[in-house]
């Protein structure tokens, strides 16, 4: 059986799954319910400054049927009184010693108050800091939270604050609302943090309603943008994470890996593009903390399956695989293949192809079902049509290479070689 | 116990006649069944309605809830989508063609979601059509049935004046009173009927019989042209003695009175056998069923293989507790004061393919009887073959013969529906008024 602990900085829980710094993290109640469930650790909910929520908060995106694929919410930081969490942080840690119990915090922006914070949460016992560089509403209007992510020389200032008084290890959660995450990343690492985690939520809009015109969710007639997180920031969050993951700098601090882990794949792939753990909100917010249970179980059994005994086997295995478009290999050519006792003949993959790909799919018709034949020497190998195909392994694409060497896009301009072959 | 009519309590009636396909009670579950659909291109579902009806581009419009333009979709294609929705043997069309079915997986339920948005649009009345400005030209229709209703429908829509002559006193043909009682409702045949003429431009003269109170001549003279939907006659008889015993019935008499009056007015046997294993038969042996009969017993010639019904509809009368007696030909009925007692039938056996391609079932000589105090027919129905001949009209047994145009061998005489094949299902009579319209149209331009 494989072994799931995590030990992050030190930190050591029993899965690598530790519920991101939000709702679900926000009070006593919650946080015994969720390592009750299982859950191998919290960041508990960001302290600072008291502030005051409205109400609606929460809106989604729905797609084809299927509810909240993205989530956006307007809340601010915890708006309980700061005495109450730490009190409760304590007691959780007193009642759950071996999970992991994170603080997170956003003080306001000076010295002082950095100062101030640090202490009190460090003074409970927890495990951790994380700093929330990275709330895209409500906090940055007043100085804080992305819009210090979003200025790797105030984030480095903050985090120097943070390091002259902490004891405990201090993880800087960084914004997604930048061009790039890495200059940040590089900004608080020199200020000596000791590990980063991403994302936090991205600013959205997630629709409007068509009968008011108003912009979700809906407060008194107004809307602001909000923050957007779930299943559907997942591939930007891989993407961010996988550029710290290539730099020589940003890659030297462990990664906790947020947004959008809603299964254990997801999971395991931010772990194999660099991730050390993991965090979790909108899934449990969505479906509630039993969905540990599949986390856990199926992480597990895909590890055993393909013989990993731990976390940090597979940790970043995919990260060499992710290179420039300029390496790419041009000889590499694949062509899709229909398989005809598979085929349920939707014709999905032939319209697609021929109104927005390469018209290489042959159509015989026939009633009620008409069959459909790759035209191998118009197909590019686009993948357009195994993405739309309902049936599994029904389409397969085939490996026919242009020639036996490597030859990557540079190489191909040197040699002058002709841009129309297909 | 003889026949007898309210042989069940009023609420097991109503019980044993309620909707036999539900509706989908909420949007969610429409959505849900209507975001599975797979958008297949060039759909086979479509291929295999015979009003070529944009299938998954009516399940995507309930999917977005554009439910408006799900039902244009549905009625520009068939305007009586709603009852076929529900009267459709849709598991040899549709339904029997999606996809979903080579994956082993239930078909997409594309009747109930035709059902959805044609309801709402019935009940709520939506004008989803505009007529064109007026043509000048004028067309008479006989017979307010699915034929006559689809092509009234498409030459108003091109700006046509349509009066239609109908000998019952309600509309929608044998959708009201021929197709059981657990499809569909009188009162839904006449919301039915209502919105497809709610479009304007056609004046329905009800109890105006072809033959008696018109004169095909007339019509001839005072329109431009001229649509014969008038469907098919009786049901066929069995040419075996005994056929006019008290308790023997035919098949269309029996149903027709079902839909015509209260249930706990009709009368059934308590023994009935019902000859026959087509769509009436089936219809006719369940319906008894579910007045109250004991003992329902369907006899066919052929086996279970050969069998006219799909196998849905086996299974409906099966459910219902129905025995079957296969390679079963009816010889004799015999009586006891004027009354059914018996049917003797002779044992069938299966000898060589026929034109229809099926086994055809030769007689053993050995026979057996059995005891009935009814017996209903439904061995097929006869055309009109007295009204079609008197009127001159090229005919193959009654059924009228048309071109391609679907005009019969009288100029300016169209038909189209049960009258010329003999007698299908309401959507190919839906297809064939579409058809004629067209053809209309293209004569009366000439
Ligand atoms: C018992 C039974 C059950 C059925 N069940 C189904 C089912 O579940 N699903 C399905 O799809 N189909 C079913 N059908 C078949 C379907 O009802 C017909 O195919 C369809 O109604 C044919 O439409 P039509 O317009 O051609 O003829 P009809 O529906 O027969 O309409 C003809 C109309 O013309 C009128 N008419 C006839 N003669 C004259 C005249 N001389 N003058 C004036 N008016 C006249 C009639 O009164 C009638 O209104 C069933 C048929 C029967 C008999
Ligand atoms: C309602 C809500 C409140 C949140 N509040 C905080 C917060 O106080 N501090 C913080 O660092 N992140 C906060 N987040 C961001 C989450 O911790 C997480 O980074 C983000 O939702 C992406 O992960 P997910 O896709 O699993 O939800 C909040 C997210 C949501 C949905
Ligand atoms: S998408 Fe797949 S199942 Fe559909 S027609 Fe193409 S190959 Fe067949
Ligand atoms: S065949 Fe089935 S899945 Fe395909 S479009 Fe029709 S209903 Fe949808």
């Amino acid at each position: 059986m494989a072994d799931l602990r995590s030990d992050f900085l030190g930190i050591k829980s029993p899965n690598p799954f530790w519920l991101a710094s939000a709702p679900p993290t926000d009070k006593k109640v919650n946080v015994l319910r969720a390592f009750e469930a299982g859950w191998g650790g919290v960041v508990w909910k960001t302290l600072g400054t008291q502030v005051k929520n409205v109400s609606s908060r929460y809106s989604s995106l729905n797609y084809n049927g299927q509810k909240a694929m993205g989530f956006n919410n307007i809340e601010l930081i915890s708006d309980r009184p700061l005495e109450i969490n730490l009190k409760e942080i304590k007691e959780v840690l007193k009642e759950f010693p071996d999970r992991a119990m994170i603080v997170s915090l956003m003080a306001d922006n000076d010295r002082k108050s950095w100062h101030e914070m640090v202490k009190k949460a460090q003074d409970t016992g927890a495990h951790g800091l994380e700093l929330n560089f990275g709330c895209p509403h409500g906090m940055v209007e007043r100085g804080m939270g992305a819009s210090v992510g979003q200025d790797p020389e105030i984030a480095k200032m903050v985090v120097e604050w943070v390091m002259e008084v902490a004891k405990i290890p201090v993880i800087t959660k960084l914004t997604p609302n930048v061009h790039s995450v890495v200059p940040a990343g590089k900004a608080v690492i020199s200020a000596g943090t000791d590990a980063l985690s991403l994302i936090n939520t991205i600013q959205s809009i997630t629709g409007i309603d068509l009968d008011t015109l108003i912009p979700n969710p809906n407060v008194g007639g107004k809307s602001v943008f909000g923050g957007y997180c779930g299943p559907a920031v997942k591939p930007i969050a891989l993407k961010m994470l996988t550029t710290l993951a290539q730099d020589p700098d940003t890659r030297k601090v462990p990664i906790s890996g947020i947004g959008g882990i809603s299964t254990w794949r997801d999971a395991v792939e931010f772990i194999l593009l660099g991730a050390s753990n993991v965090q979790v909100c909108t899934a449990a917010m969505i479906q509630g903390f039993r969905i540990i249970t599949d986390l856990c179980d199926g992480m597990s059994n895909w590890m055993d399956e393909k013989g990993y005994k731990s976390i940090n086997d597979f940790r970043g295995l995919s990260v060499p695989a992710i290179t420039r478009w300029e390496e790419l290999d041009i000889n590499f050519h694949i062509i899709a293949n229909i398989n005809q006792d598979k085929c349920i003949h939707c014709g999905l993959c032939y319209i697609t192809c021929e109104d927005t790909s390469h018209q290489s799919i042959d159509i015989k018709k026939g009633l009620p079902y008409n069959t459909y034949t790759i035209k191998d020497e118009e197909c590019v190998g686009c993948n357009l049509c195994k993405i739309v195909c309902p049936v599994e392994d029904c389409i397969t694409m085939e490996v026919h290479r242009k020639g036996d060497e490597y030859l990557n896009w540079t190489e191909y301009q040197k040699r002058g070689l002709p841009l129309n072959d297909h | 116990m003889p026949i007898q009519n309210n042989r069940l309590p009023e609420s097991e009636l109503e019980k044993n006649f309620s909707d036999i396909h539900p509706p989908f009670e909420h949007a969610e579950g429409a959505a849900i069944e209507a975001n599975r659909c797979l958008n297949c291109y060039d759909a086979p579902c479509t291929k295999l309605c015979p009003t070529s009806i944009n299938v998954p581009l009516f399940i995507k419009q309930i999917a977005s809830g554009n439910i408006k333009g799900s039902a244009h979709t549905i009625f520009s294609s068939n305007i009586m989508g709603g009852g076929c929705s529900k009267v459709c043997p849709v598991e040899k069309l549709c339904e029997g063609a999606c996809v979903f079915n080579l994956l082993e997986e239930t078909p997409i339920s594309i009747a109930k979601l035709q059902r959805y948005s044609t309801e709402q649009a019935i009940h709520e009345k939506w004008k989803l059509f505009t007529r064109k400005p007026s043509n000048g030209k004028k067309v008479a229709i006989v017979g307010a049935g699915p034929a006559g209703l689809a092509c009234a429908h498409s030459l108003s829509l091109e700006g046509t004046e349509v009066t239609i002559f109908e000998k019952e006193a309600k509309g929608g043909g044998l959708m009201t009173y021929g197709v059981a009682a657990y499809k569909v409702t009188p009162t839904f045949c006449k919301e039915e009927v209502d919105y497809i003429l709610s479009l304007g431009g056609i004046s329905v003269q009800y109890e105006k019989q072809l033959g008696k109170d018109i004169q095909l001549a007339d019509l001839q003279k005072n329109f431009d042209a001229v649509f014969l939907g008038i469907g098919v006659g009786v049901a066929r008889s069995l040419e075996i003695p005994g056929e006019n015993l008290e308790g023997v019935m035919d098949a269309i008499s029996f149903i027709y009175n079902l839909r015509t009056r209260n249930y706990s007015q009709i009368s059934v046997g308590d023994k009935v056998a019902v000859i026959g294993m087509g769509m009436t038969a089936i219809d006719a042996a369940t319906q008894s069923k579910r007045l109250g009969a004991k003992e329902v017993t369907m006899i066919y010639r052929r086996t279970e293989h050969e069998k006219p019904c799909t196998e849905e509809e086996l299974d409906l009368a099966k459910l219902d507790g129905c025995s079957f007696l296969w390679l079963s030909n009816p010889k004799e009925i015999l009586g006891e004061n004027g009354k059914v007692k018996n049917l003797v039938c002779s044992k069938m056996k299966l000898g060589e393919p026929d034109a229809s391609g099926r086994r055809s079932p030769v007689d053993t000589g050995e026979t057996f009887t059995i005891e009935v105090d009814m017996v209903i027919k439904a061995a097929g129905q006869i055309p009109f073959e007295g009204l079609v001949n008197n009127s001159k009209l090229d005919n193959k047994v009654g059924k009228i013969k048309i071109d391609n145009s679907g005009m019969t061998n009288l100029k300016g005489v169209f038909s189209g529906g049960d009258a010329v094949n003999g007698g299908k299902e309401v959507v190919d009579a839906v297809q064939a008024g579409k058809d004629a319209a067209k053809g209309i149209l293209a004569y009366l331009k000439k």
